[in-house]
Parts: C-alpha cells; sequence; structure tokens
C-alpha cells in the first residue's frame, strides 16, 4: 500500500481505483463472453437478415437488372410504387382481403379444433394426428392436390356436388372463389396452429375451471371468462404470426395460378397468363415483387416493393400488439 | 542444401503431375488434350436426347473438342450463372424477350466480330429471327431453329360438319366454329369449334398480332395498342365468339381440356376441332395420335392482306461473357446455327423450323406436307415477332392483364381501357429509363 504513489488523493482512493478497474475488466470479460456465446446468432442475422436487408433498402434506390451495374435513380421507384403502378393497389387489396378472410378463421378452426381434441373421451393422440399431418405436406404438393379436387370438369368435389343435384363453382378458376379456395388449402393445412393452441390450452389450470363450476359457470362462460384470457398470449401470436404469413403469401397462390390456367407460357418465351390468374384475383403483393424482381428483371423496383412490406410488416404487427395490450394477460393467474 | 534441392526437385515433380494429372481429367475420354465445351439448353427429354445426337456428330468430327450438354435450364439458371461469373461455353434460352437484358448487359457476347471474320451475312437467316436475336444493334445472340404458329384443323369433324377447306378470315373462323361446336345435353360444351380465350393452351396475343398487322408501339416508342385499329378489330371478334359459347362455360370446358404437352391435349382428343398452335405440335401427334387426321394452314387473319403470316419466335443461342473457350465456343454456335445439314437434322428430330432460309428448303428435311405449312408461314415477309423492350415482356403481360378482363366481360369501355393499358406501358418503360422499339 505505502509503496503506491501517493497524489493528494487520500489513502483510501488507491483500492477503489483498483476496484473499478477490476470491476470494469470483469465486464469486459462477461460481456466479450456473453458475445463468444452470441456469435453464432449473431454471425447469422447479420449474414442472412442484417446484410439482405441493408443491400435491400440500398438498391430500392437504384435501376437494377440484375447483369448490369446498378443504376442510382433515387425517389423514382419510390415514386413510382406510389403514384403510378397500376397493378400495387389491386394487389395490396388482394392481400388485405385475404387476411381478413384468412386469418381469423384460421385462428377460430385451429382453437376449435384443438378443443375438441381436448375434449375427447378417446383417441386424442389418432385425432391430434390426422389433424396435424397436412402441415406436413410441402405447400406445392398441396396446392397441386387441392387444384386437382376442385378441378371443375373433372375434380371429385364437383363430380360429388353434381351429384346431389348442386353445381359446383368454377373454384381456382374463378376470381370470386379463387381467394376462398385458397383459404380452403390455409384452413386444411392448420396442424401448427392447432398444436400450439392445444399446448395453451392444456395449460390452463385446472383449478381456475373448478372455481368457476363452483361458481354456477357453465361451458361457453368457462371458455369465455377461464380459456381464452388464460390462452390470449396463444391468441395474439397466431394473430400476428398470421397476418405476417398473409403479407407474405406466395408459393400457393403461385402455384395455384399457373396450374388452374393450365399452361404458363407460350413457345417457352411469352407468358400468356394474366398476373393473378383468373383475372388478377390471386395477384398478391409478393407474387407482383416476384415477377418485377426475377421475370421483369427490374430488381430495383423490387427492393422498394420489400421495403415497404417489411415497413407495412412492422407497423402491423406494433399495431396488433399496442391494440391488444388491455385484452391480453400474462402469466397472472400461477 | 544438398537436402533442400532434393526437396525442391520433389515438390517440382509433383506439381507437374497434378498439372498434368488436372489436363488430363478435363480431356474427353478417348480424345487427348481436347477442350470440353459445356453447353446449356431448355430442352429435355426426347427433345434433348435430340439435340445430343446433332452435338455427337459435331464432337465425332471435331478432334480437339469435346461437347458436353446440360438440358433442363431455365432463365433464372442463366442469369444466376452469369452474375456468378461461373458460365458455361455456349448457352441458349427459350425466353428470346430477354435478349434484351443479355445483349446490352454485355453477360452474352457481341457475336458480330466473329460473323464478320468468318464472312457470314445476318441476311441468311429470315428478318424476324434477326430481330429477336439482338437489342440496340447489339448481336449477342443467333437463332437455333424457330417456333412459327399456325392453324390446325380435324378434318374428320371437318367433313362430318360439311366443310370442305380451313377459313381465312375472322368471320369465316367464327362460322365454322359455330358448325363445328357439339353442346351437351346440359347445355354445356363436349366439342369446342375454336377457343378464342387468350391464355388457353398457345392462345396468347402475340400470337394474332401478325394476323391484324397491329403495332405495340409508335416509331417514339410510345405504346400504340389504343391508337391501332388492328387490336380492336381482334379483341370485338373475340368476345364475339366468346360470347356465342358463354365464357363461364368455355372456361369449366377448358378445365376439363386436357394438360397441353400429353396424350390428353384437347385437339389430339377430338375435343378441339381448330386451334392455333406452333409447329412442334406435328411431332406431337405423330407419336401421340398418329390416327388423327388433320390438316395445317395459316392461321384466319383479320386484315386479308396479312394472310398467310405468322407469329415467330424460338430458341436463341449465345456466348456468355465468363465462359472460357470462346473460339471453339463459337465454332460450334456457327455449326448449329449456320449448318444446313445439322439445322436440318435437329428440325428432323424436334420437328421445329430450320431457322436459315436455305435449311428450309434443305432436302434432308423429311417430307411432311403439315409441316410444309410452317416453313412457308416462317419465309413469309409479314410473320413477325413481338418487341424486345427494356422491360422485357412486361408490356405484352400488361396488354394481357387488361385482357383478361376483357374476355370475361367486365370492361365495358374498350377504348378507354385500351387508352389505360397504354399508359400503363409507358409508366413501365419510364420506369425501366428505356424506350419500346418498333418490329421491323
Amino acid at each position: 500500500m505505502s509503496s503506491l504513489p501517493v497524489t493528494g488523493a487520500g489513502p483510501a482512493a488507491v483500492p477503489a481505483v483498483d476496484r473499478r478497474r477490476a470491476r470494469r475488466r470483469a465486464g469486459w470479460r462477461r460481456r466479450l463472453t456473453v458475445l463468444a456465446f452470441l456469435s453464432p446468432w449473431l454471425a447469422g442475422f447479420a449474414i442472412f437478415f442484417g446484410y439482405p436487408l441493408v443491400m435491400t433498402t440500398y438498391l430500392s434506390f437504384f435501376h437494377y437488372d440484375l447483369l448490369n451495374p446498378p443504376r442510382w435513380v433515387g425517389l423514382a421507384n419510390y415514386r413510382y410504387l406510389f403514384g403510378q403502378d397500376a397493378q400495387i393497389w389491386p394487389a395490396v387489396e388482394n392481400t388485405l382481403v385475404f387476411i381478413a378472410m384468412s386469418v381469423p378463421l384460421q385462428v377460430l378452426f385451429a382453437f376449435g379444433i384443438a378443443v375438441l381434441i381436448t375434449r375427447a373421451k378417446a383417441g386424442v393422440g389418432v385425432f391430434r394426428t390426422v389433424f396435424y399431418l397436412p402441415a406436413l405436406v410441402p405447400p406445392v404438393a398441396a396446392t397441386l392436390g387441392f387444384v386437382y379436387l376442385l378441378n371443375p370438369a373433372t375434380g371429385p368435389v364437383n363430380t360429388i356436388l353434381g351429384w346431389l343435384g348442386i353445381e359446383g363453382p368454377l373454384w381456382f378458376n374463378d376470381p370470386s372463389w379463387s381467394k376462398p379456395s385458397l383459404v380452403m388449402l390455409g384452413l386444411w393445412g392448420i396442424g401448427n396452429t392447432m398444436i400450439i393452441f392445444l399446448a395453451a390450452v392444456l395449460d390452463v389450470p385446472r383449478h381456475l375451471y373448478e372455481s368457476a363450476e363452483l361458481d354456477g359457470a357453465g361451458g361457453w362462460r368457462r371458455l369465455r371468462y377461464v380459456t381464452l384470457p388464460t390462452i390470449s398470449p396463444v391468441l395474439l401470436f397466431a394473430v400476428v404470426l398470421g397476418v405476417i404469413q398473409g403479407l407474405q403469401y406466395f408459393t400457393q397462390a403461385f402455384v395455384a395460378a399457373n396450374v388452374a390456367a393450365g399452361q404458363a407460357s407460350q413457345g417457352g418465351a411469352v407468358s400468356t397468363l394474366e398476373l393473378g390468374y383468373p383475372e388478377g384475383s390471386t395477384l398478391f403483393y409478393p407474387v407482383l415483387l416476384y415477377y418485377h424482381g426475377f421475370r421483369f428483371f427490374n430488381m430495383g423496383y423490387a427492393s422498394a416493393m420489400a421495403v415497404l412490406l417489411l415497413v407495412v410488416a412492422f407497423a402491423a404487427t406494433s399495431l396488433i400488439i399496442r391494440g391488444s395490450r388491455r385484452r391480453v394477460h400474462y402469466g397472472t393467474t400461477r | 542444401m544438398r537436402r533442400t534441392a532434393a526437396i525442391v526437385v520433389a515438390l517440382a515433380v509433383l506439381a507437374a503431375m497434378a498439372a498434368l494429372g488436372a489436363v488430363s481429367s478435363s480431356a474427353a475420354p478417348g480424345k487427348a488434350h481436347a477442350t470440353t465445351l459445356t453447353v446449356w439448353v431448355g430442352w429435355s427429354a426426347r427433345e434433348l436426347s435430340e439435340f445430343k445426337k446433332v452435338t455427337a456428330e459435331y464432337d465425332a468430327k471435331s478432334p480437339n473438342v469435346s461437347v458436353k450438354v446440360v438440358g433442363g435450364i431455365n432463365d433464372d439458371k442463366i442469369i444466376a450463372a452469369l452474375r456468378s461469373g461461373n458460365a458455361p461455353d455456349v448457352v441458349s434460352s427459350f425466353t428470346s424477350s430477354n435478349v434484351g437484358i443479355y445483349c446490352s448487359s454485355g453477360g452474352w457476347i457481341d457475336l458480330a466480330p466473329y460473323l464478320k471474320k468468318d464472312g457470314i451475312s445476318t441476311s441468311i437467316f429470315p428478318a424476324a429471327t434477326m430481330y429477336y436475336t439482338q437489342f440496340k444493334g447489339t448481336r449477342c445472340a443467333l437463332p437455333l431453329l424457330a417456333d412459327v404458329y399456325g392453324f390446325y384443323y380435324n378434318k374428320a369433324l371437318f367433313k362430318k360438319a360439311g366443310l370442305t377447306a380451313p377459313p381465312k378470315t375472322f368471320a369465316e373462323l367464327t362460322a365454322y366454329a359455330k358448325k363445328l361446336t357439339i353442346r351437351k345435353g346440359d347445355g354445356s360444351l363436349d366439342v369446342v369449334g375454336f377457343d378464342p380465350v387468350f391464355g388457353f393452351y398457345q392462345n396468347g396475343i402475340g400470337g394474332y398480332q401478325p394476323l391484324v398487322g397491329a403495332k405495340y408501339f409508335d416509331p417514339s416508342g410510345k405504346s400504340a395498342i389504343s391508337r391501332d385499329p388492328g387490336w380492336k378489330t381482334l379483341l370485338n371478334w373475340q368476345r364475339g365468339l366468346i360470347d356465342y359459347y358463354g365464357y363461364d362455360k368455355l372456361v369449366k370446358w377448358q378445365t376439363g381440356a386436357g394438360d397441353e404437352f400429353s396424350a390428353s391435349h384437347a385437339f389430339e382428343r377430338g375435343k378441339l376441332a381448330m386451334m392455333m398452335d406452333g409447329e412442334w405440335r406435328v411431332a406431337f401427334l405423330a407419336a401421340e395420335h398418329p390416327e388423327l387426321k388433320y390438316g395445317t394452314a395459316p392461321m384466319p387473319v383479320g386484315l386479308r392482306s396479312q394472310y398467310g403470316s405468322g407469329y415467330i419466335n424460338g430458341t436463341i443461342i449465345g456466348i456468355p461473357k465468363a465462359g472460357k473457350n470462346r473460339d471453339e465456343a463459337w465454332k460450334l454456335v456457327k455449326y448449329l446455327t449456320t449448318s444446313n445439314h445439322a439445322l436440318a437434322s435437329f428440325s428432323n428430330g424436334i420437328r421445329n423450323v430450320p431457322s436459315t432460309v436455305s435449311s428450309t428448303k434443305s432436302k434432308e428435311l423429311k417430307p411432311d406436307a403439315n409441316f410444309a405449312t410452317f416453313g412457308k408461314l416462317f419465309v413469309n415477309p409479314k410473320s413477325s415477332t413481338i418487341p424486345i423492350t427494356a422491360i422485357g415482356a412486361d408490356h405484352l403481360q400488361t396488354f394481357q392483364d387488361f385482357i383478361a378482363k376483357w374476355q370475361a366481360g367486365k370492361v365495358k369501355d374498350l377504348q378507354g381501357g385500351l387508352v389505360e393499358v397504354d399508359k400503363q406501358i409507358d409508366a413501365k418503360l419510364k420506369q425501366a429509363g428505356g424506350g419500346g422499339n418498333s418490329v421491323p
């Protein structure tokens, strides 16, 4: 102690400095350890999310045809996006209508099946497997199957409807029925959401139901005042996920449109199809984005569309979470 | 010191052996020191094996070259290869409307110096093929067989309906279609005379353009669809025939018409009496329904002076900038695109139209009256193709999107709708920073 140089501070200040240094060193070591553990995720995030995001934003200010060097165009892509592209608003409308149709139905359907399975007296495992299985089918295969099943002329669904004296609709070939057909396809593959709901419903504490029963609550009231509030975080999760997936809806719409239309090109050279067959009814925002980026070689504009999609998805998620604060209950009953 | 020298010598020997090994591994079997040329093509299955027969002949004649063909290639793969710099020596594409991007980017090299060096005049190719193999004066591709669109009709159904010769005008086509159409008891369609819905099989707007002599763009590069009366003639005729069938009935019939590239094709089964299709259908019919009695002719027209013309498109072939053996690649491209023997052999194999003027008259071509129709359409000076623009085929897509609503009966004001189409196309061209090119 006495060998330490004294520079006007009291004798007690010297060990305090050492302690602070040691604490700082320990703090840095801790941070580096945390960073080391986080590094696999950080690297993945930077390479697969950060870099593409930055490049997408950067390219949105350029005209870029994938082969020639990008050419600076300033805000021209955004001006075209908001002011001149006649296909944007039909695509936005299609996407919003689809989300409005599919998200409530998917949440309701998945929740309904989960509740029914919890009430089954026997064969729970079988029902759970049967309802989950469609989620394992690849989206392209599932879409092809549905287009075949709903083929207006040769499909089994319309054939059976015909036996009952009902003339079936044109399904994927009719602009009024193409979106409902895609919603049906989505409902069929609802297994993932159903399993999450099932876990949540099974996780509701039994004593809450017993208390409610003692208070004279019937089945509906138990569902309304016990089950729903308890699983509300899961409901919120399902809604947010449904909206984001709806905003990114591509594969099924693209495959269904091309297959239902019958063929895709003229002499391998010129598309004879309108976008979003039939009559533009399945032209969702991501489908239009894909065409601009990879069919019309307008990657700069497609990047501007992608930036807008990201902003809208972020805003929609924020709004839903903000709007649900009073309706969602987090773990107060445990 | 002696040890160091020994190590150096040993390393040098090892390096030499490795280099020799690398050389021999890239050489073709049976051909010492041959250069392997990789060729990417879009053909697959039967058509790919026919292409391989042609390259095998070249292979046999060329001691220094071995050709490796990769089939099933589309433009997504081509562009990815061009971007990565890991491209084949020779590349071909079915999508001639993408020639703009290949030429302007330099992704496919300019072939003009090679043509000049070998004294090949572009006049050996018909004008339309010359148009879709260049962009703004840069010729980065050559045609490798061509597709020509013509008229197919079922002779047995014609005979049954008392018809003897194919129709020549849209009005006659409508009258024939009505005679040939057979409805079921419930009013649904069993046999369709002619299906005019755009988007069905090969029925696309591009195929009809020469039949009405219409223009897509004016000389200044502005979209001229609303200002050309030919388009209105076409669309009004089309709606008239659709209304005869009923749009929904026609769509329902289409969903059971059978896959286009299979033996269940409606024309091949006698469920469609007349259609517009490419020359390749001749080969499909021979392979899948040799019993079918059919004839071919030029498509009926909306403008009498256009009779005998047709829509032309085809495969394009070029040399990627990143290709490693340009001179050898050029020799192969020259052989495939200018040799009468190569073109005739390949044409016999897949029944596409040979793409030089002289090869269409080659004695090696297997005679076939139905196929010969397409050779005549190909060299007709009024035959044409679609314009190559800075937006690829997006201008056509925009027009097709409008037509989809028109043919479904959702558009009341045709002229107003076409004006809107023009505005959209002009806006797209402006956004892409280019203007439309008029077709020669």
